[in-house]
């Protein structure tokens, strides 16, 4: 078990990086707390495999260090880390059984058989594998080899941290649901620091106690899955984030008021936006008040169409030339073409340059 | 009730292969058959011998000597170009430009004709003008393929794994390349050392390539004619003298056609049940260790 920290910490796989475009991760500074389910959530290419493998160790970072427990790790090789890493796709040694694969870290690493059999039985017991162990282990289902890839990683004892790159992708749906209920059972049990790289937002946000979102070689927010849906950090976290997401308006200030083309939204507090830079306003598509009168506040806006979701409709309405999604509840009434639109001013976010001001 | 029209038709449809396998495979097959059971002195004076020509070809202790000599020659064959094919692979880059010069310099044997093959070495392993034999005599060894009976097994083996370690050695790439970075990434892990990465990840991701490239040098260099014919004519002596050298001798140079015909058969046969046994050894080879 490990608190793992970056120290300014980034890297390049170009071998000169003069620009930020040269960077795969940004310059950053971030703390995986010890025993925390940690989810890793961005778009493909944005970095987090690259963040990942720094973490194992497959990768020495250009610039930066990294700490294990305030022990300095960044040149050691992963051998020497005690990280367990679960692939997209599952490794399993083809000509070893599933115990002899389970062993396999630990014959390397030269312990007596005697205690290799006692840590394979305890590991093999807490994933339900013990009536497999005597099977190939290339004879089992996808879920069954990444359970064993993550065994190979859990019979090593001390595991400072299990890494998950993106390790449900070819796994069966049905079968899904099972390896992540184990996952958070062992997670509960022993209480490991996990990082677990998605793309998947349902994926990370069922995991997680807390996620990280990246994109683009940045960490834009790091904030359970509450704090992302109610405070995204970045207009690409809400975006991210949610079904469907955040709608991002571009807008003026004038006084307390948001200006949107002829429409003023008023604004909670008086935000001071620093000079030059562009204004966006944030809102879930949850919050917004749809109404077929007028209402202290609301604007005039133009119907497009409406979709049934099944448990609530999704609602496409034209403000000036942006379009804004509103999500109501199933049997609330849609105006036809024309209707009010109320921004619950606790719930607008005010975005420069993409970054949260207000 | 049925409506499909009962007729032969289908029958033309399977022709095409039919007359194909016949001429290339059936046809041929039988003409030997034929020869070997019968004396023939024309087409209209023949006798039908029964298994003479078989008891007789068994008791010639040329094919004695020749069956020996080609079983010693394709083992080595295996012996050497196998583990070597496999250790050229793995040290060939896995990326980058110097991939596309390793695998043109390794094709190059390939492409040159077995004769043609047979020439150079004749050439390059002369003891008067041949670079490598003033080269091996210039070191104190003496060395003469044409007047020593080893000298001309070591050249005719040097030659042959010249000129096919290339094709293991493709073959094996082709296995590493397709084996995903998450295998070496997860042993790095493990703790795995080069000789575990080596024993229980690329043994075993290349044993169907393995499987080919064994079956198919077995064949090839149990069927080898040109280059020892070209090289050494087969001698000195009968010392490099194989069995396709020999059924060409009696063949065409003697013109035994009922016993050359007994010999081909059996010669097939081995053939046949050799790339059997390595086939199925191999197959069971891969779910044994599972076990």
């Amino acid at each position: 078990m490990a608190r793992i920290e970056f120290q300014e910490l980034a890297h390049a796989y170009v071998a000169n990086p003069r620009r930020d475009s040269d960077y795969a991760v940004q310059r950053m500074n971030l703390v995986w707390e010890d025993g925390g389910a940690y989810a890793l959530l961005g778009p493909s290419g944005c970095g987090k495999t690259t963040l990942l493998n720094i973490i194992s160790g497959l990768l020495t970072p250009s610039q930066g260090r990294v700490l294990f427990d305030e022990r300095d790790v960044t040149a050691l090789p992963p051998q020497q880390r005690n990280i367990a890493q679960v692939f997209q796709f599952p490794v399993i040694y083809d000509t070893m059984s599933v115990y002899e694969n389970l062993a396999f870290p630990l014959r390397n690493r030269g312990l007596p058989e005697a205690k290799v059999k006692a840590r394979v039985h305890e590991v093999a017991e807490m994933l339900e594998l013990t009536g497999a162990l005597h099977r190939p282990g290339r004879n089992l289902s996808a879920d069954g080899k990444q359970l064993i890839s993550m065994g190979r990683g859990l019979v090593r004892e001390d595991v400072a941290a299990i890494l998950f790159d993106e390790p449900l992708t070819v796994i069966d749906p049905h079968l899904k649901w099972r390896l992540r209920r184990k996952l958070k059972e062992v997670h509960a049990r022993l209480r490991l620091t996990m990082v677990y790289v998605t793309h998947d937002q349902t994926e990370a946000l069922t995991f997680a106690d807390k996620v990280v979102v990246m994109h683009e070689g940045r960490v834009l927010q790091v904030g359970t899955p509450q704090e992302l849906f109610e405070n995204p950090a970045h207009t690409f976290v809400g975006y991210f984030i949610g079904s469907p997401g955040m709608n991002l308006l571009p807008v003026t200030l004038e006084g307390n008021a948001a200006v949107a083309g002829r429409a003023r939204i008023p604004l909670g507090a008086v935000a001071t936006p620093p000079a030059g830079a562009r204004l966006e306003l944030g809102i879930r598509p949850e919050f917004l008040r749809l109404s077929r009168e007028p209402t202290e506040g609301a604007v005039a806006v133009s119907v497009r169409d409406a979709e049934d979701l099944g448990g609530a409709r999704l609602v496409r309405v034209a403000l000036g030339e942006h379009l804004l999604q509103v999500k109501l509840p199933e049997d609330a009434e849609v105006p036809a073409e024309r209707g009010w639109l109320a921004f619950p001013a606790q719930w607008i976010r005010l975005y420069a340059d993409g970054y949260r001001i207000a | 009730m049925d409506d499909k029209p009962i007729n032969q038709k289908a029958w033309f449809l399977v022709l095409p292969v039919v007359v194909t396998v016949a001429f290339s495979a059936v046809v041929p097959l039988m003409t030997v058959v034929n020869y070997s059971v019968q004396d023939i002195f024309d087409p209209h004076t023949r006798y039908f011998v029964g298994t003479e020509w078989f008891e007789q070809i068994l008791h010639d202790s040329r094919l004695h000597g020749a069956l020996v000599r080609q079983f010693v020659f394709s083992l080595s064959v295996l012996l050497i170009e196998i583990p070597l094919g496999i250790g050229i692979a793995l040290t060939m880059p896995r990326r980058g430009r110097w991939v596309s010069v390793c695998l043109v310099l390794l094709a190059l044997p390939l492409l040159v004709p077995w004769n043609v093959v047979g020439t150079i070495w004749q050439i390059f392993a002369r003891p008067d003008i041949g670079l490598l034999g003033r080269a091996v005599n210039a070191l104190g060894i003496p060395y003469n393929y044409t007047g020593d009976p080893t000298d001309a097994w070591v050249t005719v083996l040097v030659m042959d794994v010249w000129h096919w370690t290339s094709l293991v050695v493709l073959l094996c790439y082709a296995g590493l390349q397709a084996i995903p970075d998450a295998f070496y990434q997860a042993a790095r892990i493990d703790g795995a050392s080069r000789w575990a990465v080596f024993r229980y990840i690329e043994l075993p991701k290349l044993r169907g390539v393995l499987m080919i490239a064994i079956l198919l040098r077995f064949m090839d260099s149990f069927m080898i004619y040109a280059e020892p014919f070209v090289l050494t004519g087969g001698g000195p002596g009968s010392a490099t003298t194989f069995l396709s050298q020999l059924l060409t001798t009696m063949a065409v140079g003697q013109f035994d056609l009922g016993p050359a015909a007994a010999f081909s058969l059996i010669y097939f046969l081995i053939i046949l049940l050799f790339s059997y046994v390595f086939y199925t050894a191999l197959t069971h080879l891969g779910r044994g260790a599972n076990r």
